[in-house]
């Protein structure tokens, strides 16, 4: 027998051993091939997801984590990490509000989000379903009539396997980077929706529906499909503080838009980014890219508050000719904070059209980073992109960078680039102050008027919502 | 209203007000004038609480509260309006909307029922009517891109819209036309009245041919030299400010 035989045949017993083991709820610490049979096996899946997710594993031992980022964290140890737990029981979960963290509590409450929310956003064990239920079942209903699929993953793979194993891993590949290849191969749960020909979803989606989905796991995976000629809003995240004891958060979403289809893909992303002194912030480090057949449009939205640390680039292959890709963004930083995040556009096709407009806000100690990258290939004949990248100070110890990267083979391209940096002023402050509004009231207006651009991108209640976001998360950042 | 007693005040350690003494009653409109450079803005500042300057000696009486331990916002609380020599942009920011979240603020903090939005913004469209500026402007960011002239009306009818008790007005003619002149002057006018009380700084004439003050008083070197009525004005519009320099100024 040779070595890898005997290898294997281990590893088969091991595997065999664990499948006895099945009904355990947590999976202890680490990560080897046999982890990744456990969540396969745990969720069911076909034996090409799990060889899909082994081909994953090992491209990423091959793998080293990215050290360009503008952004510094002790190195994570991923043995030390469970890679499968199921969600927390009834008993286990706060009986009340009364339970549950009154900071946190206040939060919500400076939000505005109603009790029942509040609820199910604390993990509260409610036993009453609460009004969102009954109308998520009303939306289920009337998007099942206009045919458009939206499950979790885990549901799409044992409903509609085909189109599953068609796009999974078609935007991102599972060698794309560390971190894709690492979520590839243990992905938790996310979001699947599919949008047939010609169909325009009847809703927004994912509104009504981001409290069930409050707990997708760290390894969060989303598919988002848009057939021919289609069209789809989808909205991810929400302004409640997450907490979460997972301090690693690595998601992968891919968005495909067929010839014609239209995907906006809007984000508010406020995971806890640790106390003042920047302890026990998640790091979020996530791929987020999407790939324009012809004549479609992928266009990304997103207000990013929270995380200790956030490593995120949503892009745009524009593979079809007079395909267009659009990245608005809102990148705030305050106290340690560090984001070092922005766009790839890549340009294909001819005739391919991409805006970015990046809004990057610094306060406190935080370091606050664009990342950008725009290139056109040589068949990308007529292509434009026009890049617009501000940065607003708020104090004097923490700092913006601009890091955008142009590439261009084809001569009859056109690139622009305008950047900005900007301070809140003191004379700002003193015109709002002798106006009767209080400091915090002014920075975050001026903050806010600052993002209006990208804000009038999110759909309208978000739009507000985000506005809110942003005062709370800038709190004690002037004084 | 409003005492001002041996006000003595610096910026960075450079003296800039030593011993002013002025009183303004309720109903009174009194102007400040004087060379370049005298403290003019100075005062106008300390007054509302810019942060930057140190008070060294006296005391400021408003409303029968002790001025000078407010905030800057719990001053314009009170009722106390600064109209900016300079008014500063806030980019982004609608005035419509600075305009309401800043008379909100006022009217929350005197336990006065804040406008429901439709009527605030009735009221608001009327205010830049009476300023003669295009109802465009309230959709504009706060003085983004806005002419000299334009700010200053801005800050017009910002001051109608609060209603504060007492209204400083930092050379708010100064850079205007005749046309513009002539509509601060009847924004001015219009909101005279028995409570409310007025501090024109300006260093012309022509602005008090419009809007006749009670009082004129010359600053010179951090301090009031000389006070008189209307006619003081002329004289000064007549002779300079040097006959003062000699006659009153050791
Ligand atoms: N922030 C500052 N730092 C230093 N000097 C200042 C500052 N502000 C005003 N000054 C000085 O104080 C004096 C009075 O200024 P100001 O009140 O603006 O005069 P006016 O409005 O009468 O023309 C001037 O000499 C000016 O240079
Ligand atoms: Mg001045």
């Amino acid at each position: 027998m040779s070595q890898e035989q005997i290898d294997r045949a281990i590893a088969k017993d091991y595997a065999a051993g664990f499948t006895t083991d099945i009904e355990s709820d947590t999976l202890t610490p680490g990560l080897t091939e046999d982890t990744i049979r456990f969540i396969s096996a745990k969720k069911k899946e076909p034996e090409w997801l799990l060889e899909w997710r082994l081909t994953a594993f090992r491209f990423w031992r091959e793998m080293s984590g990215p050290d360009w980022a503008h952004v510094n964290y002790p190195e994570v140890d991923f043995q030390s990490i469970s890679y499968y737990s199921q969600p927390k029981s009834m008993e286990d979960r706060p009986k009340s509000l009364d339970e549950v963290d009154p900071e946190l509590l206040a939060t919500y409450e400076k939000l505005g989000i109603p009790l029942h929310e509040q609820e199910a956003l604390a993990g509260v064990a409610v036993d009453v379903v609460f009004d969102s239920v009954s109308v998520a079942t009303t939306f289920r209903e009337k998007l099942a009539e206009a045919g458009v699929l939206f499950c979790s993953i885990s549901e799409a793979v044992q409903h509609y396997p085909d189109l599953v194993q068609k796009y999974l891993g078609s935007v991102v590949p599972r060698k794309d980077n560390f971190y894709a290849a690492l979520n590839s191969a243990v992905f938790s749960d996310g979001s699947f929706v599919y949008i047939p020909k010609g169909v325009r979803c009847p809703m927004e989606l994912s509104t009504y529906f981001r409290i069930n989905e409050a707990n997708t796991g760290q390894f969060e995976r989303t598919l988002i499909v848009a057939d021919e000629g289609s069209h789809v809003s989808y909205l991810e995240g929400c302004t409640a503080p997450m907490r979460d004891e997972n301090q690693l958060h690595a998601a992968v979403v891919e968005l495909v838009a067929l010839d014609d289809a239209e995907i906006k893909y809007s984000t508010v992303q406020n995971w806890y980014p640790g106390d003042a002194e920047g302890k026990g912030g998640i790091y979020n480090f996530v791929t987020k890219r999407g790939l324009a057949h012809k004549n479609a449009k992928i266009s990304w939205t997103q207000v990013e508050t929270g995380s200790a640390v956030t490593w995120k680039y949503p892009s745009c292959i524009l593979r079809g000719d007079n395909s267009v890709g659009e990245f608005y963004s809102v990148a705030l930083t305050n106290n340690l904070q560090q984001a070092d995040t922005g766009t790839k556009m890549i340009h294909l096709g001819s005739n391919t059209r991409s805006t970015i407009i990046s809004k990057g806000i610094s306060a406190g100690q935080s370091s606050n980073a664009y990342r950008g990258l725009v290139r056109v290939g040589p068949a990308a004949k007529g292509a434009r992109n026009y890049t617009q990248c501000d940065s607003l100070l708020i104090g004097d110890k923490c700092a913006a960078h601009t890091f955008p990267y142009i590439e261009s083979k084809n001569p009859t391209g056109v690139v622009e680039h305008e950047a900005t940096t900007s301070k809140v002023s003191d004379d700002q402050l003193y015109l709002c102050q002798q106006r009767g509004l209080d400091p915090e009231k002014a920075v975050s207006m001026i903050v806010n008027g600052f993002c209006k651009e990208v804000f009038k991108e999110l759909p309208m209640e978000f739009a507000v919502e985000a506005g809110k976001l942003l005062e709370v998360s800038l709190e004690g950042s002037v004084g | 209203m409003l005492s001002i007693k041996d006000l003595h005040a610096e910026v960075e350690g450079k003296n800039i007000l030593n011993g002013l003494n002025l009183e303004i009653r309720a109903g009174e409109v009194h102007a400040i004038m004087g060379p370049n450079g005298s403290g003019k803005s100075t005062l106008g500042h300390v007054l509302s609480g810019r942060p930057g300057y140190e008070i060294t000696q006296g005391s400021v009486e408003f409303l029968s509260k002790d001025l000078l331990t407010l905030d800057t916002e719990e001053r314009a609380h009170l009722g106390l309006f600064l109209a900016f020599q300079y008014p500063v942009e806030i980019p982004g920011v609608s005035n419509m909307e600075f305009l309401k979240a800043s008379v909100d603020a006022v009217r929350e903090s005197q336990g006065a029922a804040t406008y429901d939005t439709v009527s605030f913004m009735r009221r608001a469209r009327e205010a830049c009517a009476a300023v003669d500026l295009d109802q465009a402007f309230l959709k504009r960011g706060v003085n983004e891109g806005f002419s000299g002239g334009e700010k200053k009306r801005n800050e017009i009818m910002q001051m109608m819209l609060l209603e504060p008790r007492l209204c400083i007005l930092d050379e708010t003619d100064s850079g205007l036309d005749i046309d513009a002149l002539r509509v601060v002057a009847s924004g001015v006018n219009g909101m005279r009245s028995e409570p409310r009380s007025f501090l024109l700084v300006t260093h012309y004439q022509r602005l008090l041919d419009y809007i006749e003050p009670d009082f004129v008083h010359v600053l010179a070197d951090g301090r009031i030299i000389k006070s008189g009525e209307k006619s003081l004005a002329l004289e000064l519009e007549e002779k300079g400010y040097s006959w003062l320099d000699e006659s009153e100024v050791a």
